[in-house]
């Protein structure tokens, strides 16, 4: 990647005499104004249909009793956002994903952060460890839930029958809330931590070793290095992978609705339903309605955005702090 | 829909900027991990395989091995006979969603390789009108959660016709913002501008020129590009499991269907999640150390 090989393929360098620019200026021409154009507008035009286009018409079908079938609906206002308010299963989901959110990316990022400068040390076997901590991203997380929710057996599962080991009773991992969160928060913490943590580590390899040394020389251990040059110099790259985690982390669908195979999905008490799985179930299930899924599927835009802006605003003032302190 | 949510990190940054070296002075000697360190490294190692192994051994066993509380550590057997189940399985279609995974994922990734390099090529190197805003728009739309606009998409997509089919799975991945923006970054610092005027000046079209020189000088960042693609493509569920039916599947909609048609015999289910999980694991012994660069080269400079 680093060293390009640069080899322009010689198109016919036998017949190198200047050419006549007259004989096809104005085709050259046009070629020279609109090809710049021409070879961006695939992504916009592919944006604007399956991205920019139905995310809008998402905003105007919410507003329609959308008939399936027919293709139309009749304009019906707010009704579907004030029925979607209205079904306490909507609160709940809203509520289990803001947990499962908090569940994952909180130890995730902490973990990546200490996996990540373990790997910036002088390591012996770099590669090796590197390739170890990615191997789970490669498990596509359709596998990572069916293998977790097994591995979290209420009866027979190894988790629980590890922590007999340690006197602690079985724990209802398909049955209790927070420790069915808990369940399915550990699988998408096993696929990302590692990716993370080699983001970080880029991150980390880029922050100037004289920082180091000069606070090594005026007296700084480990562990101060860590917190007051590490972190605050570390910033854009942990807002990003915030940022990431956020945008991702709010549209949890695959890890919940695999969690259990018994009717509708994400718990027979909602225990582990989620926006994204509520959103399938109203639009997709029984009577499902088209309207009302988008209403959801608005909602939950909303609270990315602002969920993301009060991520944003947090780090902000984490790392300005450190940085005052730092100066 | 498909888009695969790689790592769009250095949106301040250069994606090509080298990684610092390292100096190999006292201060790193003094950095060698300790102890906590390495045991760190190791129960994420064990963290990352146990969950494969322990996978491994209920699916060599049969339906009784799940139950076992006293589980042997070794594998048993039955992985072959039980492989055998779920491949000639006739409602879970295995062998036609491998095919259909590969055909969607490659697919998209030669497809999201070439627009991406076309688009960066023209970013990065042609001077043209509204080039900074319209790379800027390119940008803000990787934040974009399009995953949202299901809805209309599975209208739009009924209303052609195309549920059910590869179509509807593979056009929404075609080109992505982040190939786009990956492929701009790259092509700024390793494309010399003498280059392209040689060609021009040989008498080489645009389209030449971009053939000839833009597209050989891109290929390890495409070849990165294509590889997590690929990955990305593999493995997403959400879109396919709404648009395609279980009749026509892709590998993760066919393994929610396995696991809703053996609940009882786990051996079954997870010698099915493994036979899924092989190929991706073939391509990470291939190419596990591309993928470790592609993920820390998107980072650098964060």
């Amino acid at each position: 990647m680093t060293t390009p090989s640069l080899r322009a393929t010689p198109s016919a360098p036998a017949t190198r005499t200047p050419r006549r620019i007259a004989f096809n200026s104005r085709v050259s021409r046009w070629d020279l104004k609109l090809s710049p154009y021409l070879y961006i507008s695939p992504f916009f035009i592919l944006f604007a249909i399956v991205g920019l286009f139905p995310l809008l018409y998402t905003g105007y079908i919410a507003m329609l009793n959308f008939d399936p079938i027919l293709h139309t609906g009749t304009f019906v206002g707010f009704d579907n956002f004030v029925w979607v308010f209205q079904q306490r299963q909507f609160w709940i989901a809203l509520r289990n994903t803001l947990t499962i959110f908090l569940l994952s990316a909180v130890p995730q990022i902490i973990l990546a952060l200490l996996i990540a400068a373990v790997l910036d040390s002088n390591l012996k076997a770099k590669t090796f460890w590197r390739m170890g901590v990615l191997l789970p991203y490669i498990v596509m997380p359709v596998a990572v839930a069916v293998i977790f929710s097994q591995l979290f057996g209420d009866h027979y599962g190894l988790i629980n029958h590890v922590l007999g080991f340690v006197g602690i009773p079985p724990i209802a991992w398909h049955t209790d809330t927070i420790p069915a969160q808990i369940a399915i928060a550990t699988m998408v913490n096993f696929r990302w931590t590692g990716y993370n943590a080699l983001i970080l580590l880029a991150g980390m390899q880029a922050i100037p070793r004289d920082l180091y040394e000069q606070a090594s020389i005026d007296g700084a251990g480990r562990y101060q290095r860590f917190f007051s040059i590490t972190i605050p110099q570390l910033r854009p790259t942990l807002i990003f992978v915030i940022i990431t985690a956020t945008i991702g982390g709010l549209q949890i669908f695959d890890e919940p609705q695999l969690f259990d195979t018994g009717g509708l999905a994400g718990g027979a008490n909602q225990q582990w339903l989620t926006l994204t799985v509520y959103l399938h179930n109203v639009g997709w299930f029984q009577n499902g309605s088209f309207g009302r899924a988008a209403a959801v599927a608005w909602l939950l835009f909303l609270l990315i955005v602002l969920i993301g802006l009060i991520n944003l605003a947090i780090t902000r003032r984490i790392a300005s702090n450190e940085n005052r302190k730092l100066s | 829909m498909t888009a695969p949510t790689l790592s769009p990190t250095a949106i301040s940054g250069r994606a090509s900027a080298k990684p610092r070296r390292r100096r190999r002075g006292s201060a790193d000697i003094s950095s060698r991990p300790g102890f906590l360190g390495y045991g760190l490294l190791v129960a994420t190692l064990l963290g990352a395989i146990l969950p494969l192994y322990w996978a491994f051994l209920i699916a060599s066993g049969d339906s009784s091995t799940l139950n076992n509380v006293n589980m042997p550590w070794w594998p048993g057997g039955n992985f072959l006979a039980n492989a055998w189940k779920v491949v000639s399985n006739e409602r879970v279609l295995f062998f036609k969603a491998v095919l259909n995974s590969l055909i969607v994922s490659t697919v998209v990734s030669a497809s999201v390789v070439f627009f991406s390099t076309l688009a960066g090529y023209s970013f990065a190197k042609l001077r043209f009108r509204g080039s900074r805003g319209l790379f800027i728009f390119v940008i803000a739309t990787t934040a974009v959660p399009t995953q949202l606009g299901v809805v209309p998409l599975f209208i739009v997509m009924s209303q052609l016709g195309w549920t059910g089919t590869l179509g509807a799975v593979i056009v929404p991945g075609l080109v992505t913002a982040f190939g786009v923006f990956w492929m701009t970054q790259y092509l700024s610092t390793a494309l010399p501008d003498e280059l392209i005027e040689a060609g021009r000046v040989d008498g080489a079209n645009m389209f030449q020129t971009f053939w000839y020189i833009g597209f050989p000088a891109a290929r390890p960042a495409a070849a990165m590009l294509g590889l997590f693609t690929f990955i990305a493509t593999w493995t997403n569920f959400f879109w396919p499991f709404i648009v395609l039916d279980p009749s026509n599947p892709t590998l993760p909609v066919a393994l929610s269907q396995l696991q809703a048609n053996y609940f009882v015999d786990y051996s079954i289910v997870l010698a099915g999640v493994l036979l899924a999980t092989l190929p991706l694991l073939i391509l990470f012994v291939v190419a596990g150390r591309q993928l470790v660069a592609g993920i820390m080269q998107g980072a650098v400079k964060g």
